[in-house]
């Protein structure tokens, strides 16, 4: 029992290769980890269906896994559920602030009609905590998040985007 | 110290998640149950995962030719993004469609690397890709691509919300994390038509062009082939038809608000009877399959 506590405790640790201030567990990608005839048996979900840094958690959870004397790793993906960023935890939340990424709120309920306007959203800005921020692009430079500029400190910062 | 503190780490040795054909997993539905579901048969379900996979790989590959070119860096990201997103459920649809039906897959060299699903992608010939032909145009101007975008992710997401119903568990957890993806994809589009609709006299005369040469394709998404009929009544899979008037009402809010008529303009016909997901493809189709495939077709045996 101690032994799977420890394997877990090593997977838990490996961190994103995109948000190196998150780990695999901060994140909710790491879905579970079992030890099964001395096999460490890890599954970890994929942010978005494309996300390229897939291959690099897994390797990254080989590595480390082996480190601490798990030689045979196995990783698993399950598609199912499919992540939300409300998996992100409460640590993962301050950890990201802390950087200068502003965290994910609430993810939004499947919409039916087509959302024309911008999205709205009480985002406040992780370097000088001001409320007034403004919405650069849907889209940033990782799959899981939106730019966004402050008013108040004209700073542009990250914001990870609720799914 | 990570691992990934340096990318070159996994390029030394003989790692072998660092191939040509891609650096992910060898098998993206290792651990997934590709069981096929009661009441379905193998090849109508893995014929219609190659459909909705090659529709988002056709498309994915179009939308990357916008990567350094769009109008501005915010958009190149976005275009980027969207694609990537694409590639990804097209990575999966295709491997699920090689999982049900293996007869699928090209035969390749007996030494080859080459997972079935990049089989797929990579070593088909024109006539055996099953993609709407709507995916395949060359992208136009801007106001082009997001006609294009707004009328096939309008398409696609309405397919996914039901897809999420499918009996077939693989199909439904794609399906369930591409609602997600799509629904920004949308939205994006959306906005930017409005935004090109009410912008400039330039941009309004850009996007009423780029209605009328992205319609004639419009009709063939929602018209059903067997194959999509049999998934259908399988239970594995949905009938576009089914989704035309959801599709249709909320393309004319967009186009309400834009003050924007729906266009009037001939259906592109079929050829020899048949459309792209007959294999029948436009003038486009082989352009681009050339561009995509031309390095993989070079070395079916290749790892770098």
């Amino acid at each position: 029992m101690s032994a799977v506590v420890t394997a877990r405790e090593v997977a838990a640790s490996v961190t994103d290769p995109e948000l190196p201030m998150l780990t695999l567990e901060d994140l909710g990608v790491l879905r579970d980890v079992r030890v099964e005839d001395g096999t460490v048996v890890v599954t970890i979900t994929p942010t978005y269906s494309g996300c390229p840094a897939m291959a690099t958690m897994r390797d990254d959870l080989v590595h480390r896994l082996h480190d601490h004397g798990w030689d045979d790793v196995h990783v698993r993906v399950s598609l199912s559920p499919p992540w939300s960023s409300d998996w992100i935890t409460e640590h993962g939340r301050q950890a990201l602030a802390e950087h200068g990424i502003s965290p994910p709120g609430r993810a939004p309920q499947a919409p039916t009609v087509i959302n024309l306007l911008p999205p709205r959203r009480p985002v406040t800005c992780p370097r000088c905590s001001g409320g007034e921020v403004e919405l650069i692009s849907e889209f940033g430079a990782t799959a899981c998040k939106a730019m966004y500029r402050c008013t108040a400190c004209l700073e542009p910062f990250d914001h990870v985007k609720e799914i | 110290m990570a691992d990934h503190d340096s990318v070159y780490d996994g390029l030394l040795g003989s790692d072998d998640s660092q191939w040509a054909f891609g650096t992910d997993f060898e098998d993206p539905l290792a651990g997934v149950d590709t069981t096929i579901p009661s009441g379905a048969d193998a090849s109508t379900l893995g014929a219609y995962c190659l459909m909705l996979g090659d529709d988002a790989l056709v498309y994915a590959h179009r939308l990357s030719e916008w990567t350094s070119r769009a109008p501005d860096l915010e958009d190149d990201i976005a275009l980027a993004n969207i694609a990537l997103d694409l590639l990804g459920q097209a990575r999966l649809l295709l491997a699920r469609a090689a999982a049900a039906d293996p007869g699928l897959v090209p035969e390749l060299p007996a030494d080859s690397p080459v997972p079935p699903e990049d089989a797929l992608a990579f070593f088909r010939d024109e006539d055996a890709f099953r993609n709407v032909r709507f995916v395949e145009p060359d992208n136009g101007d801007f106001a082009v691509t997001i006609v294009r975008l707004l009328v096939f992710s309008t398409y696609r997401l309405a397919l996914l919300q039901r897809l999420v119903s499918s009996t077939d568990a693989v199909l439904s957890a794609i399906a369930a994390k591409g609602v997600n993806e799509v629904t920004y994809h949308r939205d994006y589009a959306g906005r930017w038509f409005l935004t090109l609709a009410q912008g400039t006299d330039e941009s309004r005369r850009r996007l009423l062009a780029a209605l009328d040469i992205v319609w004639p394709l419009h009709d063939e998404l929602f018209r059903a082939h067997p194959i999509e009929h049999r998934a259908a009544e399988q239970g594995v899979g949905v009938d576009p038809a089914s989704v035309a008037d959801e599709v249709d009402v909320l393309l004319e809010q967009v186009f309400g608000v834009s003050a924007v008529e729906r266009p009037q303009v001939q259906p592109s016909g079929a050829v020899s009877g048949g459309t792209g997901r007959d294999g029948r493809h436009t003038e486009a189709m082989g352009r681009l399959l050339a561009e995509m495939q031309v390095v993989a077709r070079a070395h079916p045996s290749g790892r770098w």
